[in-house]
Parts: structure tokens; C-alpha cells; sequence
């Protein structure tokens, strides 16, 4: 057991066996305690039948991560329904218990990043579980925190909410992922990513532009190229092709300086093998050097599909025509309906995660040799 | 047996010195690129300066006249360089810097929150770094929402950050450096990961062997080891902060900042305004990075492991 | 001095004469060989000895026109090295075993088959016989980080075997080895050049390897690098690892440090 595990295990134990005493809900009208919440209470109880035996040893490994599991999510579901019933009259214990709640989680993830499945299959598994937890968690939180505390929906909308307005607008929302994500992102970023590569296989000839290049090229992908948005739409006009426009300027330069550093990061050596072997141009460029460019050129892909949804996103509050993440979400800050932004970010977000996620997956496919990548 | 012994030494022009460095190279490619600019913007404004020629009721005017009106429109599609610069001059020079219309009092602001994100960045990225490093469920949990944190184009939701956090009465400086902060702890959180974990297995091995503490281990090998990291990801934050803080700017109702003069220039088409708030941001981002290149030539120098 | 056996004069393959090379570098020239005259019959296994410094990885790239010399003549084969290098003359091993981390073994090995154009049934063939010939059947499927240095560096042999050059390039490529697979590494080579009957020029700092690889030792010495003394090595060309015990050995390894000690003592 680390510190850090005896000290949260404690904490929880004792939190849940004092936790008794304190009052749950609170309202102008009435207390409630533990004993008077049915489901909290079972949950209360399991969580010490747990916690004890797991704090003295005589529960670990697996079994310790099942049952820790089982009885945090009980309890967050019974939290959940208690707060819901009494939204925004939380007391003390509530949020004690929450705590309580929380720290098991912690603990089952402690134990479950300790398991070691010998199979790929539950390695897998398990590597994937961690961080759906945590995940999974946070929305917890930020429901119990938004409910419990009564925040107004304007200032933070609770999970539940912002689930409720993804199910009930898909219509809108599609329309607006296809304008900014499957035009403008998309396209944007195939031309940008790819002009970017092929000046720099033609930079890469010419020393001399090299050179001259390089340093340009670096100091450009540190600036807030953003900015160009407005002239972009100016030039381009409200429609998706001036955001596109913006995407490809955003994304070109780190392209262009990451494959010119890749394609310079063969050694000596590796050069001068090729040179005994008397292979031309094209033999050493598709050979030794556009290989070893690999980890450069998906660190720039990596960079730019992040770059990409954010230029397209930002373009579109200097103006749009009425269809677009960007646009929906400025609309509906004026408007106050937080709810609907969320639901556009939570969009974005999802779309910007799977975007990255298959550009690293491919990345791994294709530097599986790496030694970031084979282990 | 041939002759393939006599051999020169390639004779040097005057200009090899300076052509084979970077120096005339980057000089020669800026000169070219600003040539681009002036034919680029004689092109573009052309078609709306033959409009005003045609109303006027000028027929063909010479070519000379064409390029010189094409390069001093109010309003051009593309403003000409020295217009920029001109304008540039106007609002720092000639300007108070207390002034509302002064470039440096709007760059004053900018940067004042793209610091104030960038130190709180830069400490919540190694912060996290460190526990990443030294943390199982940290690293686990943890790091795969840290990569997808970057993918939420945070940026959008600037405008929220902002009036959330001016709803619950924090205003001022504090908003903008937060959307700063965002940008730029994921940097640096990423490189100090990498960093702390370059030392190689006999190098942590050795420590294992002294039977160092942790701290002792992460202050004499991982820390030193980061460095050449650190800087390269505070390079990279820097720059994200001052997008950060130039996007924040945009939903304050333009007020003041990089960001609200890019916004109002886009609202009454005032394209020289625009272009030099642009390239004032671009010299304050060079600027910011190359002060951290500085210190990175310096303290790797101190440590010894200048390249 | 051991008068030349008659064979070993047959064909000349590397001629150098008065060849000198200086770099030019910020703080003034360095000269890293001066006045080198050279001769390698075909067939033969020319070590080069010296300190670290004296040039002799200079040589070997003048050789392999990695390097351009800046006076005297060179050739290769009867050609210039340029045209012997296009003409994909010499296989040259490197310090670093310099695999590519994305290619299995066997590719590796294919890599220069396939610059060269050879026929993918020849690449096979080629692979196949060369792994073989340096023990390593088994591994094709195998990638470099896979595998330990020893095996990473004869798959860098193997790799400059496989087109069959006649004359094969070495640079220390047993200097980061330890001892005993470094012995095991020399009898493997030697058997190896006793079967090809190739020219090998083998660059060592190890008077031992020197002795008991070589028909001829070249001791260089430094400041400028230059040639000090070329030993025949009288022992008979089929040897095995005992004959470092013989008295013979000690006679041509005691020589050898004679020259180094030499060539190095003036400035003492
Ligand atoms: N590319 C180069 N530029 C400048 N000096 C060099 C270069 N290559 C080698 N030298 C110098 O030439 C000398 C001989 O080097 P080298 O042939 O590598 O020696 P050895 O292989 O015998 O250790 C050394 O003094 C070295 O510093
Ligand atoms: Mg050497």
C-alpha cells in the first residue's frame, strides 16, 4: 500500500462512519439525514463493509478493485438520485459522502493500474478502463457539483442537460459538423498538410532555400497566425472556403518545418552507407530519409489536426453564413441557451479526439519501430 | 592507374561566407517574400481601384499611376508594406502609450495576460508532469485526457470561459490568462513527461545504486535531463499563451488588446489596422520565443549540455 | 622484412601514392594524412593500426570516396574511387552497426540488393546465403532493436556481403564489442575471407585483432597522420585463435607496439 492509499483509505473510512451525524439535505422546510435516504444509506453501509477490510489488507488486488467499484458507483448513483430529487438543497454529508464516493473510485483505479492481466486482450482492457474512469468521474462531479450547489444553467450547464440538448438537436448540430468539419477542417487540412510537404521535399533540394527557410518557417508556426482569420473571410468570402483558407495557412508551416527537420535527421553514417551503395536522389529519399522523416511528419499531422478544428471554429466568429460549430456557438452565447454551446463543444471535442485518435493510431502503425512507440 | 589525385579546394567567392550561413539566405527569402506582397497587392487591389477610375471617369490611366493608387488605397484588399508600416509607426511612435489608440498600450495588455498564463502554464505543466512521472494512476488516468484535453478546441470555448468567469464577478486580467494557461500547460506537460522520463535505465540505475530518494533522483538526473524539453515546450506554450490571450480578447466587446483591434478592424473593414495589429502580435510572438531561446542557449550553456 | 610471397603481388587493387589530406577547419588546417604511399594486392588483409586520431578512418574514407584528397594520386581497381564507388566497388562496415529500425534483418540485408536492382529472387537467394554466413538463420524476421550488438553488427557484415563486392571497407567494426564475441567475430571473418577469397582493409586499434587478422599492418601515427611502418605478417594464412600463444605471434605483435611506441614518442 503507498502513502497515498493509506491516507485516502482512512480518510474514506472514517468520512463514511461519521458521516452519519451530519445532515444530507437541507431545504427552508425540512432536514433530511442518512437514515432517512434508503439507497444512500445501503450504499453508506457497503462502502464501510468495503473500506475496512480493504484499509486492514484482508481485501486486495482484483477482488478489492471489483467490489471498490461496484459500491463508488452505487453510491453515485444513489447521490445522484438524492440531489436530483432536492436539486440544489445539498448539506454537509452529502458532500461528505461524495468524497467518500470519490475516494473509492480513486482507490479502484489505484488497484486496478495495479493489476497485471496477462493476456494483451485484458491489457488492453484495463489500459482503457483507467482513463474511461476518470472520465466517467469527472462528468459524475460536475453533475453532483452543478445539481448540488444549484449553479445557474447559464454560468454551467449540468452533464445531464447538455446529453439532453445532443439528443433533441441532432439535426442542427450534424448540419453544422458537416460545414465545419467535413468542409472546412477536412479539406483544409489535406491541402495544407499536403502543399506543406511538398515544399519541403522541394525546399530540401535547394540548400540555399533551406536555409533560408528553416528559421522563417519556425518563427511563422510561433505566431498567432489565428489573426489572418478576418482577412481570410474578407478575401474568401462567409462560406466555408475562407475558414478551409485558414486552416491551410495554419497547418502549412508546421508541416513544411517538421518534415524539413525529418528529412535532415539521418546521421552521417546513414548517409554515407547510401553514398557507398552510390544510391541517387530518389533511392535515398524513399529509402533511409522519408522513413526516418516518419516520426516528424505525424508529429506535425498530430499538431495540425488540433490546429485544423481550432482555425476553422475560431474563422467562424468573424463571420459565417448561418450553419457552423463556430457560428452556433457564438449565436447561443448571446443568446444564453449554454446548453446548446455545450452540446456544439461537446461535438467538437468528440470529433477532435477521434480525428487525433486516427492519426495516431496510423502513427503507430507506421513508426511502429520508434522507441516511443515499440515500448 | 588514372589520375584522380589533384584535387582544389573549391575557390570561395566573396559571398560564400555570408550565402552559406542563414543569414543571407533568411535575408534573401524575406526580400522575396516582401516583393510577393507589393506585386500581390498591386494585383488585388487593382480591380476595385479600376471601380474608382471608372466612376471618376478615367480611361486608361498609365501604369505607373495604376501601381502607385493600388498601393495607397485607404482600404486596400491587401495594404502595401510600407502602409502597414506607416500605420505601425502612427500608433507607436507618434502615440502616447497611455493612449487608446496606441499599439503599445494594446500590446501592453495583450502581453500582460499572455505572461500571467504563460508562468501559471508553465508551473501547472511541470506540476503535472511530475506527477505523471511518479504517479501510476496519474500517468494512466490522467495523461490520455490531457492529449484529448488539447483536441476540445478550446478556443471556442473562450467566449464561455470568459463570461462564466465574469458572471461569478472575476474579471479583468485573470479570464484571458486562463484560456492562456490552457494553451499552454498542455506544452509543456507533454515535453517535461518526455523529459523527465529521458534519462536511460543506467542512469536511473546509478541513482537506484547512491539508493536516492525520489526527490534526490528527480532534482539531480530527471530535472537536468528535462531542460533541453522544458525549453523547447516553453516555446511552443508561449506562443499558444499569446493566441490564448489574442482569442480572449475577441469576446470582451473589443475593448482593448491585439485581439479587440483585429476585431474592430474586421467590423468597419479597416485592413491596414488589422494587418498591423497582426504583424505587431507576430514580432511580439517572435519576440517571446526568441527571449526563451536566449535563456535556453544560456542555462544549457551554464549546465553543459549546449549542442 | 619477409619477402613478398609471388601471389600476393598478382593484381594491385589500391594504389595511393604521396596522397595528403587536409581539413580546413576554424581553427587552421588540420593535416590528417600527409604523404601516404600505399599499395594492396588483391586478396590481402591490410589492418591499419594507430592512436585514435592519426587518421586512419581518414584513409578508409579516401578509399570509399567518402573523402577527397588534397594531393597525390589514388585508385581503386584501376579506377578513381568515385568511379569504383558508382561502380559499387568495396562493401564498407561501419563503426555503428547503422541497421534502419524499420527494416526487419533480411531487409537489411536486401537494402543495397535493392538500390543495385537485383531481382527479388536473387535478393532471397542473397540473404539467405549471407545471414548464413555470418550465423544468423533464424532471425530474418527479426528487427535491429531486437537484437544484441554482436548480431546487429554482423548483420551490418552481412549487409555489405551481400552484393559480393570484392573489396570490403572495414572501420573498428569490433570496437564496441567485448572481448569474447570479438574473438569469436575475428574467426568467423577470417574464415570467411580464407572462403572469398576478398580484399579486406580493416581498421583496428587493437594490436592482438591487427596480428592476428592481417597479411600486412599499416602503423600510422599522428600529427600529421602518416604512414610509420607496413609488416608483413609472416604467419601462415590459415590460423586459428591458439596461434596468439605462439612465439611467432608475440614476435610480429611485439613489433607492432615497437612501432606504435615510436611513432607516438615525440611528443612525450
Ligand atoms: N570532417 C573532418 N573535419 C575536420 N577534421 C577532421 C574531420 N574528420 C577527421 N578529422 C581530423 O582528422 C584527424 C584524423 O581523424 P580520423 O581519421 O577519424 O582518426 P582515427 O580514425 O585514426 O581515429 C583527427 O585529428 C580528426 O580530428
Ligand atoms: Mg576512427
Amino acid at each position: 500500500m503507498s502513502p497515498v492509499t493509506r491516507i485516502l483509505s482512512t480518510l474514506a473510512l472514517v468520512v463514511a462512519l461519521m458521516g452519519s451525524m451530519l445532515t444530507v439535505i437541507e431545504t427552508p422546510i425540512m432536514t433530511l439525514g442518512l437514515f432517512a435516504l434508503p439507497v444512500l444509506l445501503v450504499g453508506v453501509l457497503l462502502s464501510i463493509l468495503v473500506l475496512a477490510p480493504y484499509r486492514t489488507g484482508l481485501l486486495s488486488g482484483a477482488r478489492a478493485c471489483a467490489a471498490l467499484t461496484g459500491v463508488s458507483l452505487l453510491m453515485a448513483v444513489a447521490l445522484l438520485g438524492t440531489v436530483s430529487t432536492y436539486p440544489g438543497a445539498a448539506s454537509h454529508g452529502f458532500w461528505a459522502y461524495v468524497l467518500v464516493a470519490w475516494a473509492m473510485a480513486w482507490l479502484s483505479v489505484e488497484e486496478l493500474s495495479g493489476l497485471m492481466p496477462q493476456s494483451p486482450l485484458g491489457q488492453r482492457l484495463v489500459a482503457l478502463a483507467i482513463p474511461l474512469s476518470f472520465g466517467v468521474w469527472l462528468l459524475i462531479l460536475w453533475q453532483l457539483a452543478v445539481v448540488g450547489f444549484g449553479v445557474p444553467r447559464v454560468l454551467l450547464p449540468a452533464p445531464s442537460e447538455i446529453w439532453l440538448r445532443l439528443l433533441s438537436s441532432p439535426q442542427i448540430l450534424w448540419e453544422d459538423f458537416r460545414q465545419t468539419f467535413l468542409k472546412a477542417v477536412l479539406i483544409g487540412y489535406a491541402l495544407g498538410c499536403g502543399s506543406g510537404f511538398l515544399v519541403a521535399i522541394l525546399v530540401d533540394r535547394v540548400p540555399f532555400l533551406r536555409r533560408g527557410l528553416l528559421p522563417i518557417g519556425n518563427l511563422v508556426s510561433a505566431l498567432p497566425i489565428i489573426g489572418v482569420a478576418p482577412i481570410m473571410v474578407m478575401w474568401f468570402g462567409f462560406d466555408w472556403p475562407s475558414k478551409a483558407a485558414v486552416v491551410v495557412i495554419m497547418t502549412f508551416f508546421p508541416m513544411l518545418v517538421n518534415t524539413v527537420t525529418g528529412l535532415a535527421a539521418a546521421d552521417r553514417i546513414q548517409h554515407d552507407l547510401m553514398h557507398t551503395y552510390a544510391a541517387n536522389y530518389r533511392q535515398t529519399l524513399l529509402k533511409m530519409r522519408l522513413p526516418m522523416a516518419m516520426p516528424f511528419i505525424f508529429n506535425a499531422l498530430k499538431i495540425n489536426s488540433t490546429l485544423a478544428l481550432i482555425g476553422a471554429i475560431v474563422a467562424e466568429f468573424f463571420g459565417t453564413p448561418i450553419v457552423g460549430m463556430g457560428f452556433r456557438i457564438s449565436t447561443e452565447v448571446g443568446r444564453m441557451n449554454v446548453d446548446m454551446v455545450w452540446a456544439s463543444i461537446a461535438v467538437a471535442a468528440l470529433a477532435g479526439s477521434l480525428f487525433y485518435g486516427l492519426v495516431t493510431l496510423i502513427e503507430r502503425v507506421v513508426t511502429f519501430w520508434h522507441p516511443s512507440v515499440r515500448g | 592507374m588514372t589520375e584522380a589525385g589533384t584535387f582544389q579546394t573549391p575557390s570561395r567567392s566573396p559571398f560564400a561566407g555570408l550565402m552559406s550561413g542563414t543569414a543571407g539566405p533568411v535575408i534573401v527569402v524575406v526580400a522575396a517574400i516582401i516583393a510577393i506582397w507589393y506585386l500581390a497587392a498591386v494585383l488585388l487591389n487593382t480591380p476595385f481601384q479600376r471601380d474608382i477610375y471608372q466612376r471618376g471617369g478615367i480611361e486608361n490611366p498609365p501604369l505607373a499611376q495604376l501601381v502607385a493608387d493600388t498601393l495607397s488605397q485607404p482600404r486596400p484588399v491587401l495594404p502595401a508594406p510600407h502602409q502597414v508600416a506607416e500605420e505601425i509607426w502612427k500608433t507607436t511612435a507618434e502615440k502616447s502609450i497611455t493612449s487608446k489608440r496606441s499599439l503599445v498600450y494594446h500590446s501592453g495588455v495583450t502581453l500582460s495576460s499572455t505572461l500571467l498564463g504563460f508562468i501559471i502554464g508553465t508551473g501547472l505543466g511541470i506540476a503535472l508532469a511530475i506527477g505523471v512521472v511518479h504517479s501510476r494512476v496519474l500517468d494512466k488516468s490522467l495523461m490520455p485526457w490531457i492529449i484529448s484535453s488539447q483536441t476540445i478546441p478550446i478556443l471556442a470555448i473562450a467566449p464561455m470561459i470568459i463570461v462564466v468567469l465574469n458572471a461569478i464577478g472575476i474579471t479583468g486580467l485573470l479570464p484571458k490568462a486562463m484560456i492562456s494557461t490552457y494553451l499552454s500547460f498542455f506544452p509543456v506537460t507533454v515535453g517535461m513527461v518526455k523529459g523527465l522520463r529521458a534519462p536511460e535505465a543506467i542512469q536511473l540505475d546509478l541513482m537506484k545504486t547512491y539508493s536516492s530518494s525520489t526527490a534526490q533522483t528527480l532534482w539531480k538526473l530527471r530535472l537536468p535531463s528535462a531542460m533541453p524539453y522544458l525549453f523547447a515546450s516553453m516555446k511552443v506554450g508561449v506562443a499558444a499563451s499569446l493566441v490564448g490571450a489574442i482569442v480572449g480578447e475577441l469576446p470582451t466587446g473589443a475593448v482593448a488588446g491585439l485581439g479587440a483591434r483585429l476585431l474592430a478592424g474586421s467590423y468597419y473593414g479597416q485592413t491596414v489596422q488589422i494587418w498591423s495589429a497582426l504583424i505587431v502580435a507576430a514580432v511580439l510572438a517572435a519576440g517571446l520565443v526568441s527571449l526563451i531561446g536566449l535563456t535556453e542557449r544560456v542555462v544549457l550553456q551554464r549546465m553543459g549540455m549546449a549542442r | 622484412m619477409q619477402p613478398q610471397p609471388a601471389d600476393s603481388a598478382a593484381r594491385s587493387v589500391i594504389d595511393i601514392a604521396k596522397l595528403s589530406l587536409t581539413f580546413e577547419t576554424g581553427d587552421g588546417p588540420v593535416h590528417a594524412l600527409s604523404d601516404i604511399d600505399l599499395n594492396i594486392g588483391a586478396g590481402e588483409f591490410v589492418s591499419f593500426i594507430g592512436p585514435s586520431g592519426c587518421g586512419k578512418t581518414t584513409l578508409l574514407r579516401v578509399i570509399a570516396d567518402l573523402e577527397a584528397p588534397t594531393g597525390g594520386t589514388i585508385s581503386v581497381n584501376g579506377m578513381s574511387p568515385h568511379e569504383a564507388r558508382l561502380a559499387r566497388a568495396y562493401g564498407y562496415v561501419f563503426q555503428a552497426a547503422a541497421l534502419y529500425p524499420w527494416r526487419t534483418i533480411a531487409e537489411n540485408i536486401a537494402l543495397p540488393l535493392e538500390i543495385m536492382g537485383h531481382s527479388r529472387e536473387d535478393r532471397e537467394e542473397r540473404v539467405r546465403r549471407n545471414m548464413e554466413l555470418v550465423d544468423l538463420d533464424g532471425f530474418e524476421r527479426k528487427y535491429p532493436w531486437q537484437l544484441s550488438g554482436g548480431m546487429q553488427q554482423r548483420a551490418s557484415i552481412a549487409r555489405a556481403l551481400s552484393f559480393d563486392p570484392d573489396l570490403l571497407l572495414m572501420d573498428e567494426p569490433f570496437g564496441a564489442l567485448d572481448e569474447i564475441v570479438r574473438d569469436h567475430l575475428n574467426e568467423q571473418l577470417l574464415k570467411l575471407w580464407a572462403k572469398t577469397d576478398k580484399t579486406v582493409v580493416f581498421v583496428t586499434h587493437s594490436i592482438p585483432e591487427a596480428v592476428f587478422l592481417s597479411t600486412k599492418i599499416v602503423v600510422l601515427c599522428p600529427r600529421p597522420g602518416r604512414i610509420y611502418d607496413i609488416i608483413d605478417n609472416p604467419l601462415p594464412r590459415d590460423r586459428g585463435l591458439d596461434i596468439r600463444e605462439t612465439a611467432e605471434f608475440l614476435k610480429v605483435a611485439h613489433r607492432v607496439r615497437e612501432g606504435l611506441r615510436a611513432g607516438h614518442s615525440y611528443d612525450d
